[in-house]
């Protein structure tokens, strides 16, 4: 079966499943994604009115975390009356794992939120797709069989599907939300419940391996083209500070020029903070401007947790993130040691 | 705090390293100066800043001291255990491990951040990890790399 038959089917019955919601109030509101403005995009939508429901769609451009918009919870997504809105979202298996994360930090309460699970096999990578097309304007993209095909004005070119989807993807584990059956409210297709995920982290280790010269040098290279506009930090879900520390100014934590050391300081203290915490979904890189893949480091700090704590973030609601929580038996190979 | 950059020559030229310490009020610091008090030598390239706790160091610090220059960071508190806080070290631990990884990761020599434990009554073990220390940060030669050039 091919990619587009089989996102048609499923943005078929998530409409029915949405316009079902809706008529019974079960829900108030529908967060989902629609169509985007331009080609090769997806932009994200609140539907409250059964008439709206069929501006719902699905495919593999669907990059937003829309976790995103409960925490701080959006004007729209707020009761005038004061009372709590239910809340329908739909959920790739990346917006599964934020919003158990964000239940497990206290920062959402799930009883209000339904979970619309959809199976998804894999976000497109737009920046990997734009620079091979490069200057030429995209006017169409859709799928054919296991091909992705851009159309332009005198162009149609075709790419394989599996090569043309974010890394993360290519590893990915949790392709459904992972929720236990009693917090979804329903899934389309085969959802199935993740108990643990099971990773070797090959690449990861790879890279590990070099020099660090050749390791500075490669970051060195990622990041330089980083203009801190700091879409990656918006559209994380899990970066919700009321202050991030860059925008701090008592005391300045952070300087502002676009000196290497400043970009990576930028990064090296995201990624602290999102360590335990990262969901690997990617919206990072698919909103970089500048075309940064962060997937590295997304990598590293999934495996740093794994192997030293065993745990992965968003599967389960029960137990505590690793920074939320000490034991007297860690590992400390790293401290210095008498001889 | 930035170390001046005029001193930072080649290791040849008689280059001594800068070395930046986080020392816990309750434990190192009081080690440090017992290892004064008792005349043990160790070596003068660190520089003390006390914290209230080994949990106070933000990962921030330990950063911005090598973008601002020095070519070391020594970072010590309790051992397990005995924190004046109860927690504070091991909440530190996890933080520090993590830290540690990601420096690795990124291509900064981990040997310029040196994490341990001592504790008040170790004026000989603070006095002998320092040296360790120093020599690693000397065998790596300036911080060159991750310094704010502007």
């Amino acid at each position: 079966m091919g990619i587009e038959t089989k996102n048609q089917e499923i943005e078929t019955s998530m409409r029915d499943l949405a316009r079902n919601l809706l008529s019974e109030k079960k829900v108030d509101v529908i967060i989902g994604y629609t169509q985007g403005t331009v080609p090769l995009s997806s932009s994200p939508i609140m539907i409250t009115k059964e008439e709206d429901v069929d501006k719902l769609t699905w495919n593999n451009l669907c990059y937003v975390n829309l976790a995103k918009y409960l925490v701080p919870q959006i004007p729209q997504l707020v009761d005038p009356e004061g009372g709590n809105l239910k809340i329908g979202i739909i959920s790739k298996g990346c917006v599964g794992r934020a919003l158990i994360h964000l239940a497990v930090e206290k920062q959402i309460n799930l009883d209000n939120i339904k979970i619309i699970g959809i199976p998804c096999n894999g976000i497109i990578n737009r920046k990997k797709i734009e620079k091979e097309i490069g200057e030429k304007e995209i006017l169409e993209v859709s799928a054919s069989g296991n091909d992705i095909v851009v159309k332009g004005k005198d162009f149609e070119q075709k790419f394989p599907f599996d090569d043309y989807i974010n890394e993360l993807c290519k590893v990915c584990k949790v392709k459904s939300p992972p929720t236990k059956a009693s917090l979804t409210e329903a899934c389309i297709g085969e959802c199935q419940e993740v108990t643990s995920v099971e990773d070797d982290f090959a690449d990861i280790s790879d890279f590990e391996s070099k020099t660090s010269e050749e390791k500075w040098d490669y970051i060195k290279n990622l990041l330089e083209p980083c203009t801190r506009c700091y879409a990656c930090r918006e559209a994380c879900p899990m970066c919700y500070c009321s202050l991030c520390f860059v925008d701090q100014n008592k005391p300045i934590w952070f300087g502002k020029t676009t000196d290497l050391s400043d970009i990576i300081v930028f990064h090296l203290i995201r990624a602290m903070h999102l360590a335990g915490r990262c969901v690997a979904c990617g919206a990072c890189s698919s909103v970089c401007p500048m075309g940064i893949d962060l997937n590295i480091i997304t990598r590293k700090l999934e495996k740093i947790v794994k192997e030293r704590f065993d745990f992965t973030s968003g599967i389960d609601n029960e137990t505590l993130p690793p920074m939320m929580a000490f034991s007297m038996d860690d590992s400390e190979e790293f401290m210095l040691e008498e001889d | 705090m930035r170390v001046q950059t005029e001193q930072k020559t080649s290791k040849s030229e008689g280059w001594e390293p800068k070395i930046i310490a986080f020392l816990c009020n309750w434990c190192s610091y009081a080690g440090a100066d017992l290892a004064g008090v008792s005349r043990i030598q160790y070596p003068p390239n660190i520089r003390i800043v006390r914290v209230p706790c080994s949990g106070r160091v933000n990962p921030y610090f330990i950063i911005k001291s090598l973008t601002d220059g020095w070519d070391g960071v020594v970072i010590s508190g309790c051992h397990p255990g005995d924190c004046h806080y109860i927690s504070g070290n091991l909440v530190a631990r996890r933080r520090f491990a993590i830290l540690n990884e990601l420096l690795e990761f990124f291509g900064i020599e981990p040997d310029r951040v040196n994490f341990m434990w001592a504790s008040a009554a170790e004026g000989e073990r603070f006095a002998v990890l320092i040296r360790k220390a120093t020599e690693k940060v000397k065998n790596l030669g300036p911080n060159k790399k991750f310094e704010k050039n502007w």
